[in-house]
């Protein structure tokens, strides 16, 4: 029995967009290492639609998954359509989480949202 | 490439214990206490398996209760102790911050019905201070209970020296050797031991077995009720096929204790020495008072649960105290009991090797360790703020 689905497990050995944008339109860190987890995004934006997006994880699997896969469903999407990613769509794209790993998603939606934020803040 | 290095888990049950459990179970399968010859053959098996258990930790065989294994056997012998202590009303036992949760979470339950449980600091090296035992025994102190060998960091105590204390201050003393029998010599009479937990299958022998021991004199109370089986103390058709097991597997080990024990430990320090050059590391535990086969080490800036399933890819087994690994939002209990912080605690390893592993095993290890480390650390957001000098690097 695998403790995650193949979705995620791709995800985690083979994360989509890691690494750092030195000249991010817009930066988002949450978590914090007592829970043990940390996500680091990053954004580069062009007219409202994301161009370009980074992160870095400290964490479990899946929380370098969930990272992984939000960056995927927002990449060339207008900021108002990220705005709107949800957890459970991080978590339906990987084909599912376990139960008590599902704050994982919840930290990626919330990585993505802060690093929107920033840039609304920026732009102002 | 395939190596098992988390035997602290469980053990693979050794060729010749297995032969036992099937030749028992086709030939004495049946009921010690029936009276006709298949059950009295069956009950011979087991008084001779009794016989054997004793005599591999020098007790007498009417002290050794078998159980279902580790867990059983300490609920046993605490709630025993705690049973006899609040006869006599002494409700105060002493413990450490880091038993097993079958030992602690016992405490707990009997905290709730009026006790009072004093546990003892282990210190940054991961050991007990016996003059502190000495200090912390009460007037109402009916138990001390203190493992013999950590599960996660694998630190010996000073057992025969706290032992000393108690019998000479009156207290019964328990410990939990569930990691120590079979590698490490037990002997209960040297080392003033009352009462003892063992498990088989960390010795080689089958899943859900194991035995208390018992001292004479100390009367047990039963945790399972029903049938007279083990002189009325805890009921239940014998296991026999997997006790007899348990004896294979326990005389093996102990017939090879001693070479096993100088070729495990040469490997313990080699994969010390080599996680260690890892920067930012720390070895978790006394580095000479361990077990044979136990390494434990905390990396900072990356996360256990990562490590250990990149560490399979690579076909390395192991385990970590992380938080994600337990289910729980705590690092190990253990790890904070030394005091690791949350921080470091969630980047640890624990790999506890067996006597299948070899030189070229030790080096794969350490290199691959190496690998996955530096890759977890080349996003990690943690890692870039140490690096960065944002954040203070604690190792
Ligand atoms: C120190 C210690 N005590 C108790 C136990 C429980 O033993 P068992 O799995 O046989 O119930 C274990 C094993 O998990 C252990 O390592």
């Amino acid at each position: 029995m695998a403790l995650y689905s193949e979705k995620v497990m791709d995800h985690f050995r083979n994360p989509r967009n890691v690494g750092v944008i030195e000249d991010a339109d817009g930066v988002g860190e949450v978590g914090n290492a007592k829970c043990g987890d940390i996500m680091k995004m990053y954004l580069k934006i062009d007219d409202d639609v994301i161009t370009d997006v980074k992160f870095e994880t400290f964490g479990c699997g899946s929380a370098i998954a969930s990272s992984s896969m939000a960056t995927e469903l927002i990449k060339g999407k207008p900021v108002s359509e990220a705005m709107e990613l949800t957890n459970k769509a991080v978590a339906e794209a990987l084909d599912g989480l376990p139960d008590y790993k599902m704050h994982c998603s919840v930290l990626a939606e919330e990585a993505i949202r802060s690093a929107l934020e920033d840039y609304e803040m920026k732009k102002k | 490439m395939a190596i098992y290095a988390d035997n602290a888990a469980t053990t693979k049950i050794s060729d010749a214990a297995l032969e036992t459990m099937t030749k028992c179970m086709k030939e004495n399968w049946g009921n010690p206490s029936s009276l006709y010859t298949v059950g009295q053959d069956a009950k011979e098996v087991l008084e001779i398996s009794r016989e054997e258990i004793a005599s591999l930790i020098n007790a007498d065989p009417r002290e050794i209760t078998f159980t279902s294994g580790g867990s059983e056997a300490d609920n046993q012998a605490i709630r025993s102790a705690a049973a006899i202590g609040k006869r006599k009303g002494k409700m105060h036992i002493i413990s450490t911050a880091f038993e097993h949760h079958a030992v602690l979470h016992t405490l707990d339950a009997l905290k709730a019905e009026g006790f009072e449980i004093t546990l003892l600091d282990v210190h940054e090296n991961g050991l007990v201070i016996p003059g502190e035992v000495e200090a912390a025994i009460r007037e109402d102190t009916c138990l001390v209970t203190v493992m013999y060998a950590n599960n996660e960091i694998g630190t010996i105590q000073p057992i025969r020296e706290i032992g000393q204390i108690c019998r000479k201050k009156d207290v019964i003393f328990h410990t939990d050797a569930v990691q120590a029998v079979g590698h490490l010599p037990i002997d209960v009479a040297a080392d003033n031991i009352d009462m003892l937990s063992a498990s088989a299958h960390k010795f080689h022998g089958p899943k859900g077995v194991g035995f208390l021991y018992t001292r004479k004199g100390i009367p047990l109370t039963n945790i399972i009720n029903g049938g007279a089986q083990e002189r009325g103390k805890r009921a239940g058709t014998e296991n026999v096929p997997g006790i007899a097991a348990m004896v294979t597997a326990l005389k093996e080990a102990c017939a090879g204790m001693e070479a096993n024990a100088a070729s495990l430990s040469a490997k313990r320090d080699a994969l010390i020495k080599g996680l260690g050059a890892i920067p930012h590391s720390a070895l978790n535990g006394d580095a000479v008072r361990r077990l044979p086969g136990n390494v434990n080490f905390c990396f900072e800036g990356i996360e256990g649960e990562s490590l250990l399933l990149l560490l399979d890819d690579k076909g390395i087994q192991a385990s970590s105290g992380s938080a994600c690994t337990s289910g729980s939002l705590d690092p190990s209990h253990v790890l904070l009991a030394i005091g690791r912080v949350h921080d470091v605690a969630h980047g640890s390893l624990r790999l506890s090797i067996g006597e299948d592993i070899t030189d070229r095993d030790v080096e794969y290890i350490i290199r691959s360790v190496g690998e996955v480390v530096e890759y977890l650390r080349s996003f990690s957001p943690i890692w870039r703020d140490l690096t960065s000098g944002k954040k203070q690097f604690i190792l």
